[in-house]
């Protein structure tokens, strides 16, 4: 949708105008934001609520800390591991399940299902099962993102024309061959939206393992500081978390939108 | 049945049942996990004994309360940024990358706002719900096809017989996605809020049991989480089939 408005409005002669209009309008209503935190911050007192002024210095002198650089690196190592599995299982879930038709008829409403659940309530199970260090919160990651890049994958496989399929076998492509070079390159705008969802909650996933039971990383990071009432630190590390995700997700997107408008 | 159904039924039931016997072999340990039969006995001693009513009660409400809100007010504030384009457009990107962010992470800050009542929880419940809402609500507006609204003009409707007895039904199917989605968040919301910290609930009642090592207690608890959470997705699966059905006029 966002792509048709978009290619009308370079039609457009006065496209330049409004997007610098639209740039305005964003920026205005991130002022909006700013001004209500600022008020919220009068109402709730220093305490509870820093000014954002003075969370912005406070974020510079935290990010140039040693604690933040490990906590940062802690999340990282375990985000970096729970996306490999994420993906790696996700895809190959939804290569078998989209290429054998049986299989993915009687899988998909057991994953529909289990996606939905609030999967927070297994993290006990999971600590249990991997213990409170690194390996648990890479679980805990690891199974929020499966679920989605499964899904979107066999969806992606599921909707390419046979024709295909059926020129990979009069070309007696081995079932690898038509993997790497008919099923995935078709499949992988689709795909990649998969491993975008899976990313954003993958993420998710890790932090939400630092803030249960974690002594190091961002999650448990924002806890300290709460129990602390240091709410500079938490609202400062909060922001570092959601420019992380945004500038992420929006190069993801970007990378998307190329690959829908290639095939 | 159809067959796949029948796979798919033998599928969970060798699931479970492996789970089990490699529960009673002592293949996995008890202290990691309890056989199912077990965890479903310890459900049934649990809710005849009472003592989780309260907070069943509790945490059943903030889900009510935080999927009516966002329902609620998803709708009417995507309704009035529909109305107005340029305020629309510039929030786009917002909606593009919010659910693209961790919001979650907010809860501590609301913590220490509000305090520890029930206030922080509907508040990052709602927000994590609400924008679905909205979305869904601005998708549905959008796909009102304009020549339903020149037969308005024609029959010389106002805004609001308009509104109700053509845009609100054109638009329905996606403003149902939205309600899929903000119960479906809501839930996941609420139960992790109260997870990670809150005075009382079922999320704190299974952090309190794995805190004291009662398995049984929290295998439970999970269980019981996990059974509403599947009924009330596939309650509103049925629905979705049914309204598809009613929009393909019986056709399958």
């Amino acid at each position: 949708m966002t792509e048709t408005t978009t290619e009308l409005m370079t039609e457009a002669a006065t496209a330049t105008v409004t997007a610098a209009r639209r740039t305005v309008d964003t920026l205005a209503i991130v002022l909006v934001i700013v001004a209500i935190w600022e008020l919220l911050h009068r109402i709730a007192g220093e305490t509870a609520l820093p000014a954002p002024i003075e969370t912005v210095f406070y974020l510079a002198h935290m990010m140039a800390s040693a604690r933040f650089a490990e906590n940062a690196a802690a999340t990282a190592e375990a985000f970096g591991f729970a996306l490999i599995l994420a993906y790696g299982i996700g895809l190959a879930t939804g290569i078998w399940m989209g290429a054998h038709r049986l299989s993915g008829a009687v899988g998909e409403p057991i994953l529909v299902a289990i996606y939905s659940l609030p999967k927070i309530t297994l993290y006990p199970v999971v600590l249990l099962i991997f213990g409170l260090g690194i390996s648990g919160k890479v679980a805990f990651g690891a199974m929020h993102g499966i679920l989605p890049v499964a899904l979107l994958t066999m969806g992606a496989i599921r909707a390419i024309p046979p024709v295909y399929l059926r020129a990979a076998r009069t070309l007696q492509l081995s079932p690898w061959q038509t993997i790497a070079t008919v099923l995935l390159p078709a499949a992988l705008p689709e795909v990649f939206t998969g491993l975008r969802i899976g990313f954003t909650v993958t993420l998710l996933g890790v932090l939400l393992g630092e803030m249960f039971a974690s002594k190091a990383g961002l999650g448990s990071m924002i806890m300290n500081a709460m129990s602390l009432a240091q709410s500079q630190e938490m609202v400062a590390v909060a922001i570092v978390l959601f420019a992380f995700a945004a500038i992420a997700n929006a190069i993801l997107l970007w990378i998307e939108h190329r690959l829908h408008r290639r095939v | 049945m159809t067959r796949v159904g029948l796979i798919r039924l033998a599928v969970i039931v060798a699931l479970i049942g492996a789970l089990e016997l490699a529960c009673r072999t002592g293949l996995i340990d008890h202290r990691v996990v309890i056989p199912p039969s077990e965890m479903a006995s310890a459900l049934a001693t649990l809710l005849a004994s009472g003592s989780i009513n309260a907070d069943i009660e509790r945490t059943l409400g903030v889900i009510t309360l935080v999927i009516a809100l966002s329902i609620v007010l998803g709708f009417a504030a995507g309704v009035l940024i529909h109305a107005l384009p340029r305020v629309r457009e510039a929030l786009d990107p917002f909606f593009a990358t919010y659910y693209a962010v961790p919001i979650f992470i907010f809860y501590p800050v609301l913590i220490a706002i509000f305090g520890l009542s029930p206030m922080p929880i509907v508040l990052i419940g709602v927000a994590t719900a609400i924008v679905a809402m909205i979305i869904a609500t601005l998708n549905g507006l959008d796909r009102v096809p304009r020549v339903l609204i020149k037969v308005a003009r024609v029959h010389r409707l106002g805004r609001l017989a308009t509104a109700l007895t053509l845009q609100l039904p054109a638009a329905a199917p996606y403003l149902f996605t939205g309600i899929k989605l903000s119960v479906s968040y809501g839930f996941i919301a609420v139960i992790a809020a109260e997870f990670i910290l809150s005075p009382a609930g079922l999320g704190r009642d299974i952090s309190d049991a794995y805190a004291d090592f009662d398995n049984r207690r929290m295998y439970a608890l999970i269980l019981f989480l996990l059974i509403i959470a599947t009924i009330v997705n596939a309650g509103l699966h049925a629905l979705d089939l049914r309204f598809a059905e009613r929009r393909s006029g019986g056709r399958p």
